[in-house]
């Protein structure tokens, strides 16, 4: 599963490009996560970072006892909020570049802007759109999460044969990769779609007040603190 | 980040030498400039890529780092080796008998270059890696400016990665031990559960980790690692590297 793009594969000029778009998207996003979420930011951010890093390790099976593993970037912006989201994965694709060497260093900026721009944000746009089309329950956010999240890493698919269109190094024609590329991921994203709503409806069932993409359902009154009048858990 | 032990490390492997002594900082940038110069290599320059594994090599000798270990290391490439082994078959232009098969000629270069350049780049992110401990290497960033924020949420993320990815194992192991074998995508009810419990889990620690951190007097920043700054010398020395690699590099262009 193509995720982590190497070095060579882009050439220099591009990756340098793109590393110019993922810096100022990354600052951008910090900025707004700062106001969300003051100086709570940095213990939550780095929890929230820590579990992405370790739900991409619990694997689901694909078919026939295949695996593959979730890639998280819509789960993380349905979570907590597209800015929140995407500073948490950039933080794990600069960790995993830095200390555990996945991924190309000079191709750090493109795998930044696909998994921690593109499709946290390309996902959560989906999202709001599948939102305001379903009613208000539960089942409709963890749903609209599912269709976003396989919606997204299509479009990082796309994102991909439109960088190695503009600077590929493979030899190969841009349409025969996009081609191969966006089918393996249409598979990917059925999986991911899964269990992005899976995941999503699982958080809803327990605490559905950390669910940033479910706030507009208001507090839910069924829960034992709401009927003991009590907050949230904060 | 004390304990010098698990995941939270990377790839550190502990030493003394000059390598592992040089200021974090420098080694990123040296880095950064190594994997440039391999970049801009003309894919026919074979002597040039054999030069800059060379260069990889001496490091790791010099830094008496197990360089077997750190080979198998480069597994890590594999998917991107699958990519490379597609180009020659789907690439355009004139074909070649290859054992029978007609593979395109760009194609192979294609895959070539992938091959040399992304295995190089695995190298040298390796060896980063395997001399600066994690605390290095954010302290590192923190220096070259990277926005605070960044690098303390990177921080807090390492300094629990141990915690949050053992209780993903935990759950796993409970999950296979209550007899929870999916085989088919319909079946990861099971996965997805435990992933919303890990983020739950997660989300409610970082709660708790900011309320002991308000308690011992934290006010929305955290100080600076206080590590000695490189010098002029530390960066002279770390500029060895990507220097040796430039001229590598423009000498092939020049041909």
């Amino acid at each position: 599963m193509a995720v982590h793009i190497p070095d060579g594969l882009i050439e220099g000029g591009t990756s340098a490009g793109a590393g110019v778009v993922a810096a100022t998207g990354v600052g951008v996003c910090l900025r707004q996560a700062g106001r969300l979420l003051d100086e709570r930011r940095v213990p939550l951010a780095g929890l929230t970072s820590a579990f992405i890093f370790a739900a991409q390790m619990v694997n689901f099976p694909v078919a026939g006892g295949t695996s593959g593993h979730l890639l998280g970037g819509v789960l993380a912006a349905v979570l907590v909020g597209p800015y929140v989201g995407a500073v948490c994965v950039a933080v794990v694709v600069v960790v995993q570049a830095l200390l555990f060497a996945d991924g190309g260093v000079s191709a750090l900026g493109l795998n930044v802007a696909n998994m921690a721009l593109v499709t946290p944000f390309g996902g959560y746009l989906a999202f709001c759109g599948l939102r305001a089309l379903l009613p208000p329950t539960r089942t409709s956010v963890a749903a609209a999460s599912g269709v976003a999240a396989g919606f997204a890493v299509v479009l990082a698919s796309l994102a991909f044969t439109v960088e190695y269109a503009v600077g590929g190094t493979g030899g190969a024609s841009a349409t025969t990769v996009g081609v191969a590329m966006i089918g393996v991921h249409v598979l990917i994203a059925v999986g991911e779609g899964v269990i992005t709503a899976l995941t999503v409806s699982a958080v809803l069932a327990s605490r559905p007040d950390l669910v940033w993409g479910a706030r507009h359902l208001g507090p839910d009154r069924s829960s034992p603190a709401a009927a003991l009048g009590l907050g949230s858990a904060r | 980040m004390g304990a010098g032990h698990g995941r939270t490390d990377g790839l550190y492997v502990a030493g003394d030498g000059r390598l592992h002594r040089l200021p974090a900082e420098a080694k990123i940038v040296a880095t950064v400039g190594y994997v440039v110069a391999v970049v801009a290599t003309p894919r026919d320059a074979f002597w040039a890529f054999a030069a800059h594994g060379a260069l990889l090599l001496a490091l790791a000798r010099a830094a008496s780092l197990p360089v077997g270990a750190l080979v198998r290391r480069l597994r890590i490439e594999v998917p991107f080796l699958a990519f490379a082994v597609f180009l020659p078959l789907v690439g355009t232009g004139p074909r070649i008998d290859v054992v029978g098969l007609p593979l395109s000629r760009a194609g192979l270069w294609g895959a070539w270059t992938i091959l040399a350049k992304g295995t190089l780049g695995v190298g040298a992110s390796i060896l980063l890696a395997a001399t600066t401990p994690v605390a290095g290497i954010l302290g590192g960033l923190d220096r070259l400016r990277l926005p605070r924020a960044f690098t303390a949420i990177a921080g807090s993320m390492v300094r629990y990665l141990d915690v949050i990815v053992g209780e993903a194992e935990r759950m796993h192991v409970a999950r296979q031990s209550r007899g929870y074998d999916p085989r088919w995508l319909g079946q990861a009810r099971g996965a997805a559960a435990s992933a919303g419990t890990l983020f739950v889990r997660s989300y409610e620690r970082g709660e708790r980790v900011h309320l002991a951190m308000l308690a011992r007097g934290y006010t929305g920043s955290l100080p600076r690692l206080c590590a000695v700054p490189a010098t002029a010398g530390d960066w002279a020395t770390a500029a060895l590297l990507p220097v040796a690699a430039a001229l590598v590099t423009l000498t092939a262009n020049l041909r």
